[in-house]
């Protein structure tokens, strides 16, 4: 693949994803067509508020499961994970 | 880890921005400590995109001495003159002598059945994950909910490319006449209303309209709109709807600041009720970006012992007052908008409770008690507001319904010794029950 000096390549549920930097791991998430998360009776959920208060874009993140995907950005091989 | 500040700003929005700057010129030790990765706040997202306000206010900020905490969360305040935040990972004490709070704003979201779907978000919110990086040309987006945030949006997702297929104001056409009428004294907003209306040419503008229903398998496909009882549908890829926006009361209202119909109440110079902690922006009253710099400039100021230079600009902030009612006036949302929730629609989606199980309850107390709405990871930041139009419920029992932490974070970030851990199944949130999280 061709790599830009200004992008980054991380993994979204196995899917692997280059976005431009800056990019969010939420808009990575868009991007690659995932859902955020299931809800308590399993509806799929994606970023509401995109602002860090709604809590529907958490999302397991190098391991760290509840991270709010929309203050974190993405980052060279970084694994992101969701159910 | 300690770390001591004569003021300590929380919110690096266009406020905390101003209220840093200004107390930094006068040699103290001035902290700036803001949750997302960059400063800028909601309004400021994305550098690209900047105003020239915006390239103005960050170019002092970046020029200046102040301590930047950028990706930290202020959680709690263990004790008088320190907070409690988390940064990383890790939790770090924030000892100050004057506390600036400039925590901002969030948008009021309206319950209807399929809003959980993915990819109906709020109007700010869609606009924030386009500026942090998701491409939008040719995709085709309603915008809808109610006040100027809309225009903003739409004019912005239009530049990206986007297509808007509509702009639905809730708001009856006489009543954004009125509103109208007030901006003709501010000749920026009039100049920046004509602009967003030649970006959004080609869109329907429609007043009284809002969205009844959102459809897809797991995601929107269609959302249905209606208008004086006639409905239509749309196809689009994006709903972006938000009805106005509310303040961020939750550290305020924990460190005991008075409220005033439903905003931090302060004096001439932006002191709250509890002595060493001012407040500017939002919280205050909803009321722009040129409004939320004065009052951080203020509270700048006034925080750095700075008085006389603070009460100066404190006339010009009275004179920009009369937006924030007008404002106000401009967004009252139509009751017609409480019956759009069926029995079924999920007003709490963190423990998705629905409309149905809600409004057998008196109040938010009760209701949270017993259908466990506003105990999940938001801790009532969504469904809060939206109860609080639905059901007429006490916007203070609300706020005042908030306990620390006020953000959910691992238990080992919590206790004094830090030393409380459990790997076993990734860390412990306190503040949040995950128990019955499918996650």
């Amino acid at each position: 693949m061709h790599e830009l000096a200004n992008s980054v390549t991380l993994t979204v549920n196995d899917i692997s994803v280059t976005v431009a930097a800056g990019t969010t791991v939420a808009a990575a998430m868009l991007i690659a067509g995932v859902s955020t998360r299931r809800s308590v009776i399993g509806e799929p959920r994606g970023p509401l508020c995109g602002m860090g208060i709604c809590f529907e874009c958490r999302a397991t993140i190098d391991g760290v499961p509840h991270q709010k995907s929309c203050q974190i950005l993405c980052a060279d091989g970084m694994m992101v994970r969701t159910l | 880890m300690t770390e001591q500040f004569d003021i300590l700003v929380v919110g690096a929005g266009p406020a905390g921005i101003a209220a840093a700057v200004s107390a930094a010129g006068a040699r103290k030790r001035v902290g700036l400590v803001d949750d997302n990765p960059d400063a800028g706040g909601q309004i400021w997202r994305g550098r690209a995109t900047q105003s020239a306000a915006a390239r103005h206010w960050i170019a002092r900020l970046d020029g200046s001495s102040v301590t930047r905490l950028q990706g930290c969360r202020v959680f709690d305040a263990p004790a008088k003159g320190t907070l409690r935040a988390e940064c990383g990972g890790d939790r770090r004490e924030l000892s100050y002598g004057k506390l600036i709070l400039a925590t901002g704003a969030r948008e009021r979201f309206l319950p209807f059945p399929g809003w959980t779907l993915p990819n109906v978000m709020g109007a700010g919110g869609l606009d924030a994950i386009v500026r942090s990086g998701l491409p939008v040309a040719g995709k085709r987006v309603v915008v809808a909910g109610t006040g100027p945030l809309l225009l903003a949006v739409a004019a912005h997702l239009a530049g990206r490319g986007a297509k808007i297929l509509a702009i639905c104001e809730q708001a009856p056409l006489r009543q954004l006449i009125h509103f109208g009428a007030h901006l003709i004294r501010e000749p920026a907003k009039v100049l920046q209303g004509i602009e967003y209306g030649w970006a959004t040419r080609g869109a329907r503008f429609q007043t009284g309209c809002w969205p009844v229903e959102a459809h897809g398998s797991d995601k929107l496909e269609t959302v249905i709109l209606e208008q004086n009882r006639k409905q239509w549908e749309e196809r689009c890829d994006y709903l972006a709807c938000g009805f106005h926006l509310v303040p961020n009361l939750e550290l305020p209202v924990l460190l005991g600041c008075s409220l005033e119909s439903g905003f931090v109440a302060t004096d001439d110079v932006m002191r709250t009720s509890v002595a060493n902690v001012f407040c500017a922006g939002e919280p205050t009253g909803i009321g722009g970006v040129e409004l939320a710099l004065i009052e951080g400039e203020i509270a700048g100021l006034a925080a750095a012992g700075r008085t006389h230079e603070a009460e100066k600009l404190a006339e010009s902030r009275k004179q920009r007052l009369g937006f924030v009612c007008a404002l106000k006036h401009a967004t009252v949302l139509d009751p017609r908008l409480k019956t759009i929730a069926k029995d079924s629609t999920l007003v709490c989606r963190c423990e998705d409770v629905s409309f149905g199980k809600l409004r057998e309850h008196a109040n938010w107390r009760d209701a949270k008690l017993q259908t466990r709405c506003g105990m999940g990871s938001c801790q009532g930041r969504v469904c809060g507001a939206a109860a609080e139009f639905l059901f007429g419920w006490d916007a203070a029992q609300i706020h005042s319904s908030i306990r620390p932490p006020v953000f959910p974070v691992p238990v080992s970030n919590l206790g004094a010794t830090g030393k409380l851990n459990c790997q076993d199944d990734g860390p412990a949130m306190a503040g949040t029950s995950q128990s019955k999280e499918v996650e």
